[in-house]
Order: C-alpha cells, then structure tokens, then sequence
C-alpha cells in the first residue's frame, strides 16, 4: 500500500521541533509498524537524509521501549504497543501522524525518542520490597491465596511505557503508579512497607510533575497490558490509610 | 611486577593432551597453551562451593566504601549483582544502552525458571538437576559448574518471592510448577508466558532500591565500547552517552560485564534489536579469552519469516509442542494447499515418524534441524522467501477435538493472539506455521570458577558468559544461570578479588587510557568519514545471510571455509563503503549500530573459525561431517572433550596476524558417565 506519513522531527531537546510529511509506497500489510519506519529509515539514509531516530528493542511487546503517538492515539488504533501493531490495521492511501509521547515530564530527546526517566525515580522513591539478598526465608514459608497472586501478577504485567501518561489530558502517571501500588500491595511481602510507599512514591510523582488524576479513563484504554482503572482506586485507597496512620 | 595477579591459566606442557586427528581449521589458527586450572576446589562435587565460599576472602566492611565495581548491563545477571554488590557496601556503577536498567532482554523470556526445589515430590533434587544440565549440555560443560548452579537455584526462588515476584500459584496458595523442555520432573517456576518480565522487574526494584540508597548509580542510554587493562588488570570503561554522543571514561577496582548474547550476529533472531556483541568482543580484543563462539541454539517453535522487511524472529514458547503436532505435506505439490484441504494420508508428522518414542517433544536442535531437513526437500510451507518456502505446521485441530478448544485458549491463549496479531491468521482455524531461529548462545567469554575472565579483575556473568550450557542450554536455565551468577555466585567469589584492593589510582593520562579513548574516537570519525552508499543494516543482514546459510542448523568443512572469505569479503566492503549520516555528537542510531556490526563481523568470523576446528557434532552444534548412518548427531569425546578457548591475535585476515589462538581446556567427568544421546 502507499501511505502518507506526518513525522514529528526534532533535533535535540533544547531545538524546536516540525512536522515532516513523506509519502510511502509499497508497504506490505504483514509488515510491523516500526519495519515500515525501518523501510522509511533506509531510503532516507540512500537519498542522504538522517533517519528518523525512534526507540524500540525487544519488538514483542513486553520491555516497554516503544511508544508512538499514531493519529493520535497513543500506540496507536489496537490495544497493543507500537512494535507489535501491524500495517493491516491501516488502509492504502491512508494518512498517518506520528508523534513522540507529549507530557512535560518525557522531554524529547531527538525526533520520536522521549525521555522517560522520571518512572524509574518513582520506583526509586518506594517500588520494591526491602529484602537483601541471601535474606529470604523459604518460598514455601508464606503462603498466598491464588485470588491475591493472580491480581498481582495481572497489575504485574505493566510494561513502563508511558503511553498511560501520553494519552492523559491530565498527564498523569497515576495508571502506573498504581498498578506498582497494588502489585506489592496484594502480596504478603509487601505489607511492611506498604504504607511508606504509597507516601512516598505519589510524593515523587507529583514532584516530577505528572498530573493529577480526574478519572477520565483515556489510561487504561491507551494500555497495551490493560492495566484496570480500579489500580488507581487502590492506590487512593492506600494512600488514605497511610495518611490515616500518620505517615 | 609484584602487582600481578596469579592468572588463572598455566601453560604446562605435561598437561598438552593433543588427541585431535583432524585439523580442519588449520591454516586460520594458531595452536596455544591449554588451559590447566580452573580454580574449581577438587573434593566431594558437593563441598566444593561451601569451600569456595569459605576460603574466598572477605573485604573489611569498612573498607568496602573505597573499592568499586562497573557493571555492564542490567539484565537477570547484571541487575542482581549490581543490587547485591550495592547491598555489601561496595560502590557500584551500572550501565546498559537502552532507556531504563527495566528494559534488558531478559523482560522478555516467556517460559519459566527452573530450581531443584522438588516442591511436588517428584524425585527432583539437585543432583537430577546437575545430571540433566551435563546431559543436556551433550557432556561439554564443567561438572563443578553445574553443580553449584544446581544447588544455588532453590536460594533462587527464596529472593524472588521475597521480592514480590508473582510465580503462578496453586488454589492452596503454594508455588504451582510444570515440566519444560521435555525433562521427566516438574522443576520450573513461571509466571504465566512472562517469567523473564516478572523476575527482571524484581532484580530492577532491587537495583533501583540501592539508587535510592546511594550505593549504585545507574548510567542508561550509555554503551560501553572499550575497556581499559592497566597492568594487566581490566580498571574501568569508555562509553558513550548514546544522547549526546560524549565519550566518557569510568574507573573501578574490578569490571563485571552481564551485556548478553551475541545471537544478532544472525541479524534475524529473537534477541532484542539492541543486542550486540560489543562489550565482550572489546573485551576479547583486550586479552579475554573467547570461548565455543559456534555454539549456537536454534529455537525450533519462532514464526517464520514473511518477508524482507522482517526486523526479528518471535519466538513462541516451546509448551506448544506438548499438544500441538508438526507436520509438511507428503508431497512437495501440496505446499501452497490449504493445510485444511490435505487429507490425513498425504500429511508427513515427520518427529512423530523418525522418533516415535519422543515424537514432537524432541530436544531444540533435533526438531529444528528435521524441519530445516523437510524445507530443504521442497516440502516447507507458507509465503515463498527467496524462492523457498520456510515453515511447517504446528497443528493444533486434534488437541482441540481431545481436549475442546477452551481448554486450548486456557492453556495458550496469549501465544495464539500473539501469533493472529504478527501473521494475521487465526490459529484457532489454520494450522500456526513455525520455522527455527536463533535464540541463545551457549559461547561466550572464556570465565573459570569464579566467574573471572582471562584478564584478572574482569568478571563475566549470564549469557555473556559460556560457562554451564555445554553445547546445549536446556530450557528454563538462562534465566536460573543469569540469577545464579549475579545473586549468589559473583558477590562471592568477586569479594576474593577485591579484597585485594583498593588498587592504585588510574591516572587520567595513563597510556593505556588515552589509547582506549583514542581507539573509540578514532572508530567514530572512522564510521562518519567513510561516507560510502550502503547503510549499516543492509550489512548486518547479508552478513547474517552467511552465518544462518553456513553456520546455522548444518555446519560443514566447505560452507564454513566458504563462509570466511565471504565474511572476509564484506568486511572490507563495510569499512570502505558504508554510510552513517547525522553527527558522532548526538543521538545517532545508525552510529550505533555501525560499531554492532563492525564487532559481528570479527566474532562472525571467530565463530566459523571454531566451528571449523570441532569437527564432531554435539549439542547445537552440527557437523555435516559427523553424523551417524541415520544422520543423527555424533560426538567425539575422544577428541572434542574441551573448551575451545580462543585469545585475539590482531586483525583477522591479515597476514601475520590474526590468527586467533586455541587454548583447549580439557573437560573430565568424575561423576556422570559420558553417554550418546538417543531420542529414538
Ligand atoms: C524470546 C526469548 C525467550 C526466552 N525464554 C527463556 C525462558 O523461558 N527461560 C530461560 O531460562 N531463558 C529464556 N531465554 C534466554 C534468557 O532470556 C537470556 O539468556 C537471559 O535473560 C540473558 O540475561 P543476561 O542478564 O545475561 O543478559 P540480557 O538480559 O540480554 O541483558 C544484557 C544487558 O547488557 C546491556 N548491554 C549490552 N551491551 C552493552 C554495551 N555494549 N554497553 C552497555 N550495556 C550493554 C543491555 O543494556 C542489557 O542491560 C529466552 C530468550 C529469548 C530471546
Ligand atoms: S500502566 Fe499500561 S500504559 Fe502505563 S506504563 Fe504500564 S503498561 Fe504502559
Ligand atoms: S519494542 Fe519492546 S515493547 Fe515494543
């Protein structure tokens, strides 16, 4: 198929940044969306123009690395990351913009690469359990019901991508937070420390600068784990008690 | 020089035991010392690391605030120990290109992690565990190795759940396990088709944990690109800030690489984009001893090729062969049939047919080897790639009838939608179409019991290494080996090391530093002036063109020779005509991975080099040569029993030098007899 493309170009962080429009021909439908970037990339670097820079790694959907903003919509029409969207789900002659994450807290390195740092920070602030290593006792010596271990492995499943923050009008980083929140939280081993964490790590948060929550959804429905809104009723839930308790 | 440590091989002629009666690789090696001591304690199999650990010295506490350690990579092997070095006090700085420590190709192992824990009273214990990893290896991996992998793989599963790791669990709300790979015993732990995510994303909270502390501090979009030895001793890294391109220098008391496989090398495989060679190919450059490069393992269940834009293999967890059955048409006509059209009698269940015992369940390298065999007769399935068809059925219509098709969605569900999602047909439907790619490499830095490379002061963990697959990884072990090393086996043996230290100050203007930084600056300009026609990955792909034609499933004298003086001959091409636009002084992906391929093509060629010189068949190593009359694989233990460890001998190609030289380490078996492998 032939499409027309609308590609978000940047030098550096400090450069301003435009919109570049490339007409593509030849696309194959069993190709990914970043192998049609990849078919883009080679001819520019033939006709002596620097290829669009964009971050990808594992290209199966789970390291997180990916994220585009396409039409729009943050990894684009299907419930899945960039890498693992394919050129079927668009049709010839089509249009497609394609933009880096935008919230202040992921400034733009080059092009379609972002910064996303700031998550690793929050988990910095309170998003592990205190155990040294050689510390543990017996993994048999705690059992946990199988309701708690599947709920925390489905919040468990978060990739880090960003594209929850991307798609909040509010910026919020609120879908991440609380699924890291309710993952430790459901498991036995995290209650030590369950309330200094919530504490701690919405603190971070807000000092990143990601926006409060007004629950309007676009979160979860950007998710490509579908990680559920009630993540963030927990977390709210969490932080009332910590509160509560004097933290 | 006083200050030199005891290196950790000597070159005693007595122990010089040449049995080799073919020398095919002759002409493009040069014959070495043999490697005579591994450091390994002698004794009981079963004392041996508890007296490891106890004679091993310990550095003062106090002391541990002035002695620090460079980790390359956060994977499973380099996060663990980064978090673990952190915890001991020591000050410790980690590296890894991508954007966050969290993103390591580790996220991405699906299946699961074995322990000899026998939480279901299987007759597992760690001496099955042990004699599984030898066998598995094909009798080419060091006994005193293994073991202790074995025994330390239950502490494994301890620190994970400590952590938080979501393992799937019973409704009794114990830890639930199931059989992988074809082992008699249900040893491996999981966490649905995400294991690799789950524990890497513990050892990440580890590390970042130890950020907050103060002990680490982390380093992303950084990638190393030399290393500095200063006497004899590896003292640090010279990086580059992938964002703005600056060349940085670090120092420590000792350098831990854990940057992972080199399966890239293939161009297509089901590594990450991002993996390279580089980190331990510099390392090798420097004096690191490089060790079975050739052995490779081919993931017999990826989905195929579909054309040539393809970027990567997916692999789709081997569980699938537990109930799907794979076949090819009888005959080559009915290859572009619809597989739903092909009546039962003109189907050929090929594994089923020639190992009726094992049938599908057949070990990685002999199902991928038989489905290349049934490509290679024309009988292959799917889109035509270069004027053959690559692929086979994976069927899965009689499990469905047997079991009903929920039962299917229960157990597979995500693989399916994952495959519908990549070729955009429905499994549920068609028969999956399957093809073998790269997955892993059992080759790696050269390390003896410790973990310590040939340099003192340069440790190796995790893939990176080559020290406990053999020949052959079995299934659900890297993840054990990559959280062996780092959690519990590094921290202990590298405190020995250390307590040596701290050593002197590395002066910024040393020689040996300001070559390094020359040689990496030197590379980039190198890369940014040739402004030849051809981009980077036009090379890496016909470079891994010849490796998967010649050093792929089926390796022979001729197409390993072959092979050479392509690879040789595209290198020149790359270094006169490749073209890297942008600049060196800001983010540049194309840069990046100039200098990927540029280290692919010296190992590339290493690889076939080794692969030259064992002319036997063992583990994912095939040897055309070296087949029984019904063409299975066929070792020579009289011949091949070692380590094939290679050390740098300058360019490769070039007259005088470059031609790397063998060191053979002599493989015994005190414990498990060597047996052939018989799957019929
Ligand atoms: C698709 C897939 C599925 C798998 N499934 C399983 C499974 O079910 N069970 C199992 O046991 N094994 C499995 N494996 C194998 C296993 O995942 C890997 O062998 C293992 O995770 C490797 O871990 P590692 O820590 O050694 O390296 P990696 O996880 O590859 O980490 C490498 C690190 O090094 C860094 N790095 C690399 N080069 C540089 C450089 N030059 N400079 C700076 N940093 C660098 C990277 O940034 C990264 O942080 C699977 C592999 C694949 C590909
Ligand atoms: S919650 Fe979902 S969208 Fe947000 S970072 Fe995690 S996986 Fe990405
Ligand atoms: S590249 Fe890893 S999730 Fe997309």
């Amino acid at each position: 198929m032939k499409l027309t493309l609308k590609i978000w170009r940047q030098a550096d962080t400090a450069s301003d940044g435009a919109m570049h429009t490339y007409e593509v021909d030849e696309i194959s439908e069993d190709m990914s969306f970043l192998e049609m970037l990849d078919v883009l990339n080679e001819r520019l670097n033939s006709e002596g123009e620097e290829p669009i820079a964009f971050d990808s790694d594992c290209r199966e959907g789970i390291c997180g690395m990916c994220g585009l903003m396409i039409n729009g919509e943050a990894h684009g029409p299907q419930v899945t990351t960039t890498c693992q969207l394919h050129m079927r789900s668009f049709s010839d002659g089509e249009t497609i913009t394609i933009e880096p994450w935008r919230a202040d807290p992921f400034p733009v390195l080059k092009d379609l690469c972002v910064d996303r740092s700031a998550f690793d920070r929050m988990i910095q602030s309170g998003g592990y359990i205190s155990v040294n290593t050689g510390a543990a006792p017996d993994a048999h010596a705690t059992p946990v019901p199988k309701d708690n271990a599947d709920r925390a492995f489905d919040v468990a499943t978060c990739i880090g991508c960003g594209a929850c923050v991307a798609a909040c009008p509010n910026g919020s980083a609120s879908l991440f937070l609380g699924a890291k929140i309710t993952h430790l939280g459901e498991l036995p081993q995290g209650q030590a420390e369950r309330d200094s964490r919530v504490v701690n790590m919405v603190a971070q948060h807000d000092h990143e600068g990601f926006g409060g929550c007004t629950n309007i959804g676009e979160c979860t429905a950007a998710c490509p784990k579908e990680i559920p809104l009630d993540v963030i009723s927990q977390l709210n839930k969490d932080l009332r008690h910590a509160i509560r308790r004097g933290y | 020089m006083t200050d030199m440590p005891d290196t950790t091989f000597t070159s005693d002629p007595s122990h010089h035991q040449d049995t080799q009666e073919t020398d095919d690789a002759a002409g493009y090696y040069t014959p070495g010392d043999p490697i005579a001591e591994t450091k390994a304690p002698g004794g009981p199999i079963e004392e041996r690391w508890g007296t490891r650990q106890f004679e091993a010295r310990i550095a003062n506490p106090a002391n541990r605030r002035r002695l620090s350690v460079i980790v390359v990579g956060t994977g499973l092997a380099g996060a663990s120990a980064a978090a673990t070095l952190g915890e001991a006090g020591y000050v410790v700085k980690s590296f890894c290109y991508q954007d966050s420590p969290r993103r390591a190709h580790s996220i991405a192992a699906q299946g699961g992690i074995n322990a000899a824990k026998n939480y279901k009273g299987d007759g597992d214990s760690v001496y099955r565990l042990f004699y599984d990893t030898i066998k598995g290896g094909d009798y080419r991996s060091r006994e005193s190795n293994v073991y202790r992998l074995a025994e330390v793989s239950v502490n494994i599963i301890d620190q994970c759940v400590a952590q938080g790791v979501p393992f799937a669990r019973e409704y009794g709300g114990l830890l639930d396990n199931r059989s992988f790979g074809g082992v008699q015993v249900s040893r491996t732990f999981y966490a649905r088709g995400q294991t690799g995510q789950q524990l890497l994303i513990g050892a990440y909270q580890a590390l970042e944990r130890q950020v907050a502390a103060g002990t680490v501090r982390t380093y992303t979009r950084h990638e190393m690109l030399e290393l500095i030895v200063v006497d004899g001793r590896a003292r640090g890294i010279i990086v580059r800030d992938l964002v703005t391109g600056e060349i940085e220098t670090y120092f420590a008391d000792v350098v831990v690489l854990a940057s992972g496989g080199y399966g890239n090398v293939f161009f297509l495989s089901t590594n990450a984009m991002g993996s390279n060679v580089t980190a331990t190919w510099r390392a090798h450059r420097k004096g690191a001893f490089m060790a079975n490069p050739c052995y490779t393992q081919i993931h017999p269940t990826c989905i195929p090729v579909s054309g040539a834009h393809q970027s990567k293999l997916t692999l789709m967890s081997e569980s699938l062969r537990n109930d799907g059955r794979i076949w090819v048409p009888k005959d080559a006509k009915d290859a572009d049939k619809d597989p739903r059209d092909i009546p039962e009698e003109d189907r050929d269940y090929y594994l089923e047919r020639i190992y009726p015992s094992f049938g599908n369940l057949v070990p990685r390298d002999i199902a991928s080897r038989q489905a290349k065999n049934m490509c290679d007769e024309g009988r292959g399935v799917g889109p035509e790639v270069d004027g053959v068809r690559r692929g086979v059925y994976l069927d899965f219509a009689e499990a469905m009838e047997r079991l009903g098709r929920k039962a299917i969605e229960d157990k597979y569900g995500n693989l399916f939608d994952m495959y519908a999602q990549i070729t955009g047909e429905d499994p549920y439907e068609v028969p999956m179409r399957i093809y073998p790619a790269v997955h892993y490499v059992m080759g790696g830095l050269w390390v003896d019991y410790d973990l310590q490379g040939s340099i003192p002061g340069l440790f190796v963990t995790g893939e990176a290494n080559f020290s406990d697959h053999g020949a052959n990884r079995l299934g659900a072990s890297a993840l054990m080996q990559g959280l062996a090393d780092g959690y519990f086996v590094l921290p202990n043996t590298i405190r020995d090391y250390l307590a040596e230290g701290p050593f002197d100050k590395v002066p910024e203007d040393h020689p040996a530093v300001v070559e390094a930084q020359q040689s990496v600056r030197d590379r980039i300009d190198r890369f940014m002036n040739t402004k030849g026609t051809r981009s980077v990955d036009s090379y890496h792909r016909e470079l891994g063109n010849i490796m998967w034609e010649y050093c792929g499933m089926e390796r022979s004298e001729d197409g390993l020779k072959k092979a050479i003086d392509l690879i040789r001959g595209l290198r020149d091409d790359f270094w006169r005509n490749v073209k890297v636009l942008g600049t060196s002084e800001s983010l540049n992906q194309s840069l990046e991975r100039a200098g990927r391929v540029a280290d692919f093509f010296e190992l590339g060629e290493l690889m076939c080099i080794d692969a030259l010189n064992r002319r036997e068949s063992c583990g994912g190593h095939f040897r055309a040569e070296s087949q029984t009359e019904d063409g299975e694989a066929l070792r020579h233990d009289d011949q091949y029993a070692y380590v094939a460890a290679w050390e740098w001998a300058g360019e490769p190609g070039s007259q005088e030098m470059g031609k790397p030289i063998l060191h053979k380490e002599q493989l015994t078996y005190e414990f498990v007899e060597m047996k052939q492998r018989s799957y019929k």
